[in-house]
């Protein structure tokens, strides 16, 4: 046994596939004195790395999760662990074969090499299936199985050799000690170790071990089932652990590959089968494995008769038995995403979670550069841990939203589609005036939106909105949210804004430090209103917000619903240490009603004795008025490009507030107005960048037409990346393109984002430094009669006038740049605003 | 009394585990203040000379032509006869095949319960006895109450050790001609013969057994070498049949062979559950293996750190030299 | 030739065994069920009788209805009816059990041999198969490790101590059998499917209980000691054969 030592620059917990992965990578980037643990022996301790069926198959319509694979690859390439295989996905009904069309356009979009096959191909590239059951096949050539328990011993064995690492298994984390909210200490069954450091690298078990240090890991250990059908002859003349392409039978929700003389079959189609992390059984006392539960026939049953139908020619032989078959324990989360970074809890405490074998190597690359270099080369937004709003932690919710995601794993999933389970946890003040109105309730981190409402219908004829003839682009959308949008330029508009997370600074500190964290100059006067980037050190967008400065040392940040509790994180995080500021999050005490439209000043001047002519209440200023006996903040500011106000006000005088806007906005022609015009029609005919669409770690400010005219003097996170990319050309320009008139399908079709942008000649466009170029929002410009997409294009490209391509569903629309840079299609000049 | 079914060996001499039966009914008899009384089969005047030296004060001898070949059915109704005639207290036989077959069916002819290999027996008062007796192949051990009027057990070999035992003062033999009913329902010995000298992975005494650290198909020939050299057989991990090192018969584990011999030689296996629950029956294991944190090595009786293809050859050349072969 | 075999439902336990808080049980919450080795020879065996004469394979156990999924193991490996003899408890005492299955092969069509493992897997008390035999006044041999037919009698291979014995009984007779009989198959899928849908008839038990109760299950005191390291590498070759020698495996 190796000595246990008392102190360490990390204690990484969990040997599986990640573990190994980030101790690698730690050491790489020069940590030294790394402690790796485990409860379990090696090279396999029994956490899911030991059965996982380790196929990867390189193309998902997520490109961060596409981005981790490809990492992935490499590095178990690089370290011989890696047998290519090839792998088809195969269609048995016409609604898959449009996704496998759909899968084409993300292969296209992220550079991976895929083509559609029939199913005499698929036949011949597996010659013991039966075709005539398959419409359509997507070949990936380079799908690959891997062995992860090997792969985990090199990397261990790299970083012992550089002198960096401990590994000590067979050990049982017993406590994570923290002070102040940071990391000191883990005490284990071997002894006790110091550290600042703590990475959660333990599966299904992550949970139990976050909970130690009083932070949440937010999955649920769930059933995935197995089985080994063999010996099959033409399989055991290979002689090799895998010689036949792995088949993705998408339809039945399952998959079939060569383990050896055996096909392995497993599934995503069972009832979702959950388990608690305290209640996995130990190694000991597992007949298996603890992650290897015993097998539950009745639940796989449909499956068996799937795998039957296709793979008749060898499964339907005497002698080819079920020689193995388990339940398998897989991590879910609340959104299928992984969950990594550091926890928003506990300082030190890192997350890297509910990982795939898959992408295991490059959430160990990333967590690493994470840790080493405050931010990731990959953009980890959606798989940050800090992303969950505190219902979203809650055992009821992962659980609620796992059980329903499970059999999505294999789905048809629409870009828009919305979480049914768990739904209505966060409603604002309006929501029985929206029920009434027929409210279409969309979801951001648990609060419910009107993303359009039912009352608006007669609009739609009035106004002479079309409709989409495509059951898929008008899934989970209306021509409503376009009428809408032009009964808003048209007169006005109130929309529900509350999900905005706010937050409260103050104290002596509070300018230096919103200074530190905004790129925009903050020290401004008291009542101004000021939009700005915040970035991670790297000079990558962060996010963008709006800073209000309501006295000498107050300020009001308000920020976007579905990144709130990332932002809150980034802000908790930089908080100084001497308690000069306070950060109070606001966003359940204030709620926050849109008013914005040709009219809107005419509504409000009805409704409220302070005057606010343009005069007295210019743009970007804020002031604190009354509308009937409420007190509002309003700030005169818009993403939809109009004149208004954002009405922000005590939520429990909400209603209130609604009535009198409502009220007063009836003669004027006042509409409500959901999400989808305030997200995505008037916003884009405005050029407005969305965080998370167009706003991510990989491009800055400059990139993204949102540099400022000036550089203040004070220093903020980013800066220097910033400043560098002011002084530089930029290597890509956020554009505006169009949809060109024509329908090449025979019928008008509608782009929903993610599609790849191409030349006109079908080539794939990625800018110098290796970024692709695609559809980042796509989405209706009914005032500009047009369809708006958004993308990064390269220099060459980025030239108002160019005929591109966009890819989707299988056919090739002709599209122009229409705009490149900031300079919005619909009233360039910003009149309507003023 | 205590009644105590004997067994004796070929040559006429009592087996061991009759011997350890024999202690413990001593003690039984002596608690409950009754004589001990032994049951064996045979022709008078081959008489176990040493069951006096035992405490035994009567012998009762089964002679039946039936009782030959070791039919449960003949056997067990010639004991519920006797039992049924003497009412001892308690009656107890050796944990073998042979006396827990007859046992049963003697219990079934009596409608008694039968309390099989049992490793201590406590009289209760008036109330049912209890007796500890294995489960599970031994790992468990089971706290039972036995109610009955005549107490039927099996002893497994290593219970308590015996006390002194006082011999008897003499010892009478009863020959008894058990009537067994022509209708007793019997298999007949039609053949006996030495066991064959074949070796299977379930049936040898050893199981070298090799898994990736092995490396290659040819990597066997060190294995089968030493197999060869201590009467055993060659198995092997799931991960060899996958690379088609060897064939599938081969396979020791959970879809291979599960096998229970008296040393496991694991070579270059790490010891995933899946191959564990295969060897995990073994009396003794001896690992050899590169990682010492392998749980092939951490559940091993012996390890040896190190590459199977300089550990091996060692260990043959080794016993090559001491035999002087 | 029709064949029953009898199973009995047991946890398929990891190499440590969990009890229950009242210690009267195995704490079976993160545990899969089985037949046990020596039974899924028997059903093999049972099946492959059948398929060689025509005949027909049968399966029984005794228990409540989740013993059912063994029957269906036994089913998906090729056995072709099914017979639950219905009581409330899961590990009845062997003189219920077998009652139970006597009072059960009074009702069902005549079987011409009716198997049993050797012994359960977990409370292993060895004994059913002989005491119904003895109800039913059949001849039994145990032990069995090969079945051979002929005609109206049946060959049953045993070892003893003295060496492997051939015992020959008429038929109907009553065999209990050792696990290495044969290689017991896997199930196929067609036959998961087939036995999933199979209907299982079901027996009232006759509600006997014996006079062996289980007062509380222990662990035994001794545990495995820790692996003894006998050296690295091609030196450690001395030590190893000392214990060989020692085991008495080389001279």
């Amino acid at each position: 046994m190796t000595p246990f030592p008392d102190r360490a620059q990390v204690v990484v917990i969990g040997a599986g596939i990640v573990g190994n992965s980030v101790v690698h990578h730690l050491a790489r980037l020069g940590w030294r004195d790394i402690l790796l643990v485990d409860k379990g022996p090696l090279p396999d301790p029994g956490g899911s790395t030991g059965h996982a069926s380790n196929f990867v198959f390189p193309v998902d319509h997520s490109r961060e999760i596409t981005q981790l694979t490809a990492d992935s690859s490499r590095q178990y390439a690089e370290l011989g662990t890696l047998t290519t295989c090839g792998g088809i996905e195969v269609a048995r009904t016409p609604e898959r074969v449009q996704e496998l069309h759909r899968r084409m356009s993300s292969a296209h979009a992220w550079g991976i090499d895929a083509e559609l096959i029939t199913p005499a191909e698929v036949a011949e590239k597996v010659p013991f299936l039966d075709p005539t059951v398959v419409l359509r096949g997507f070949w990936t050539p380079s799908v690959a199985v891997v062995d992860p328990l090997r792969a985990g011993e090199l990397m261990r064995e790299r970083a012992t050799a550089a002198g960096a690492l401990t590994v000590s298994a067979m050990t049982e984390v017993l406590a994570v000690d923290t002070d102040d909210g940071r990391v000191t200490r883990v005490r284990t069954d071997r002894g006790d170790v110091d550290t600042e450091y703590v990475v959660v690298a333990c599966g299904v078990w992550s949970p139990r071990i976050a909970a130690l240090a009083g932070a949440t890991i937010p999955l649920t250990p769930a059933v995935h089932q197995m089985i080994d059908v063999g010996p099959i002859a033409e399989l055991a003349a290979t002689g090799r652990e895998i010689a036949f392409p792995i088949v993705r039978d998408m339809d039945p929700l399952m998959y079939e590959r060569q383990s050896g003389a055996d096909l392995e079959i497993g599934s995503y189609a069972h009832r979702p089968i959950l388990c608690e992390p305290d209640d996995i059984p130990s190694l000991a006392a597992a007949a298996l494995s603890p992650t290897q539960l015993p097998f539950t026939p009745d639940d796989f049953d449909p499956q068996m008769e799937a795998a039957l139908e296709l793979f008749h020619p060898v499964l339907d032989r005497p002698d080819a038995g079920i020689r193995h078959a388990i339940n398998g324990l897989l991590s879910l989360t609340p959104d299928g995403h992984p969950l990594l970074g550091e926890t928003p809890e506990v300082r030190g405490l890192w997350s890297a979670a509910a990982v795939w074998i898959k992408e295991g190597p490059g959430v160990g690359r990333l967590i690493a550069e994470w840790m080493t270099e405050g931010a990731p080369e990959i953009d980890a937004a959606a798989s940050d841990i800090a992303r969950f709003a505190p219902h979203e932690r809650t055992r009821h919710h992962v659980r609620a939203r796992a059980c329903e995601g499970f059999n999505k794993t294999y789905g048809i999933t629409h870009p828009r589609e919305q979480w049914s389970s768990d739904r209505g946890v966060r409603r604002s003040p309006f929501h029985e005036r929206e029920v009434a109105l027929g409210a279409e309730f969309f979801e951001v981190a648990g609060w419910e939106r009107p993303q359009w409402y039912a009352s608006n219908a007669p609009l739609v004829a009035e106004l002479g909105v079309p409709d989409r003839p495509h059951e898929w682009d008008a899934r989970w959308w209306s021509p409503i949210i376009d009428a809408e949008h032009l009964a808003m330029r048209r007169s006005a508009a109130m929309i529900d804004l509350s999900a905005f997370s706010q937050f409260d600074v103050r104290g002596p500190g509070a300018l230096a430090y919103v200074q530190h964290l905004t790129v925009a100059q903050m020290d401004r006067p008291v009542g101004r209103v000021i939009y700005t980037p915040v970035l991670a050190p790297d000079g990558g967008f962060r996010s963008d917000l709006t800073v209000v400065r309501l006295g000498d040392r107050h300020f009001r940040v308000v920020t976007g619903g579905s990144d709130g509790a990332r932002d809150l994180a980034w802000f908790t995080r930089h908080l100084p240490r001497d308690g000069s500021v306070t950060l109070t999050d606001v966003t359940s005490a204030v709620c926050t009603l849109g008013l914005w439209g040709p009219r809107a000043r005419d509504v409000l001047a009805a409704i409220t004795d302070e005057d606010v002519s343009d005069a007295a209440f210019p743009f970007a200023t804020a002031r604190t008025i009354t509308i009937g006996s409420i007190p509002v903040l309003a700030l005169r500011l818009s993403y939809v490009g109009e004149l208004g106000w954002e009405l922000h006000a005590p939520t429990e005088c909400g209603l209130r507030l609604w009535d009198a806007v409502a009220e007063a906005g009836a003669p004027h022609g006042l509409v409500p107005a959901g999400i989808g015009v305030y997200g995505t029609t008037a916003r884009m005919e405005k050029g407005y960048r969305l965080v998370g669409h167009e706003l991510d770690a990989e491009h800055g400010p400059v990139e993204a037409g949102l540099a400022l005219p000036g550089l203040k003097s004070q220093d903020f996170v980013g800066k220097a990346a910033y400043t560098k990319a002011r002084e530089g050309e930029p290597e890509a320009t956020l554009c505006t393109l169009t949809l060109d008139p024509g329908d090449p399908a025979g019928h008008p079709r509608f782009p929903q984002g993610g599609e790849p942008v191409l030349t006109p000649d079908g080539a794939r466009i990625t800018d110098r430094r290796g970024r692709p170029s695609f559809v980042t929002s796509a989405g209706a410009g009914p005032s500009l009669g047009t369809y708006l997409l958004m993308a990064y294009l390269p220099p060459w490209h980025a030239v108002e006038g160019t005929g591109l391509l966009v890819e989707y569903l299988g056919e090739r629309y002709p599209v122009t740049v229409a705009r490149a840079g900031r300079t919005p299609l619909f009233d360039p000049d910003d009149t309507r605003m003023r | 009394m205590v009644l105590v079914v004997v067994e004796r060996d070929g040559d006429g001499t009592l087996t061991e585990d009759s011997a350890e039966v024999l202690a413990a009914a001593r003690d039984l008899a002596e608690s409950l203040g009754v004589p001990v009384g032994a049951v064996a089969v045979g022709e008078p005047g081959e008489l176990p000379d040493d069951l006096v030296k035992r405490g035994v004060g009567r012998l009762h001898l089964l002679a039946h032509e039936l009782l030959t070949d070791g039919s449960p059915a003949c056997l067990g109704e010639a004991l519920a006869g006797l039992v049924a005639d003497l009412r001892p207290a308690a009656v107890l036989a050796p944990s073998t095949d042979r006396s827990t077959e007859a046992m049963a069916w003697a219990a079934a002819e009596l409608g008694m319960p039968l309390a099989t290999a049992c490793t201590e027996i406590r009289p209760g008062d008036d109330g049912p006895w209890e007796v500890t007796r294995e489960r599970a192949g031994g790992v468990l051990l089971e706290d039972a109450a036995l109610t009955a009027p005549i107490r039927l057990c099996t002893l497994r070999p290593g219970s308590p050790s015996p006390s002194e035992t006082a011999a008897a003062d003499e010892m009478t033999v009863h020959v008894v001609v058990p009537e067994l009913r022509a209708s007793v329902p019997r298999a007949r010995l039609v053949e006996r013969r030495e066991r064959a000298a074949g070796m299977t992975l379930t049936t040898a005494p050893v199981v070298v057994a090799g898994g990736r650290g092995v490396g290659s198909s040819e990597g066997y020939a060190v294995l089968e070498e030493l197999a060869g050299l201590v009467g055993g057989a060659v198995g092997c991990s799931r991960v060899a049949t996958n690379n088609g090192w060897r064939p599938h018969a081969d396979q020791v584990g959970l879809t291979g062979t599960r096998i229970s011999p008296d040393l496991y030689v694991a070579c270059g296996i790490s010891g995933a559950t899946q191959h564990w629950v295969g060897c995990m029956n073994a009396r003794s294991i001896l690992a050899v293996n590169t990682d010492p944190e392998a749980p092939m090595v951490t559940r091993a009786t012996w390890a040896v750190i190190g590459d199977v293809h300089e550990v091996l050859p060692a260990v043959v050349d080794e016993i090559r030299r001491r035999s002087g072969r | 030739m029709d064949v029953l075999v009898c199973v009995k439902r047991v946890p398929a336990v990891g190499a440590e065994i969990l009890l229950t808080a009242d210690g009267t049980a195995i704490d079976t919450r993160h545990l899969g069920f089985t037949i046990g080795p020596h039974e899924e020879c028997a059903v093999e065996e049972a099946v492959r009788i059948a398929e060689r004469t025509g005949g027909s394979a049968g399966v029984l156990t005794v228990g409540p209805p989740e013993t059912e999924e063994q029957l269906r193991y036994a089913l998906s490996m090729g056995a072709d009816h099914a017979v639950r003899v219905d009581t409330p408890e899961t590990d009845p005492d062997p003189e219920a059990t077998a009652a139970a299955v006597t009072g059960a092969l009074g009702e069902l069509p005549p079987y011409d041999l009716v198997l049993f493992g050797e012994a359960s897997a977990d409370a292993g008390h060895a004994q059913v198969g002989f005491r119904v035999a003895c109800a039913l006044r059949r001849p039994v041999v145990g032990g069995v490790k090969g079945i051979d037919l002929d005609g109206d009698r049946v060959l049953l291979r045993r070892e003893s101590p003295e060496g492997v014995e051939v015992h020959e009984a008429p038929l109907p007779a009553v065999a209990a059998v050792l696990e290495g009989l044969n290689l017991p198959r896997y199930p196929t899928i067609k036959g998961r499917l087939r036995a999933k849908k199979a209907p299982i008839r079901v027996l009232d038990g006759p509600g006997a209980t014996g006079g062996l109760r289980t007062l509380r299950l222990r662990h035994r005191p001794e545990a495995r000691a820790r692996t003894v390291v006998l050296g690295h590498g091609a030196a450690a070759a001395p030590a190893v054969v000392d214990v060989l020698a020692e085991l008495g495996i080389v001279p």
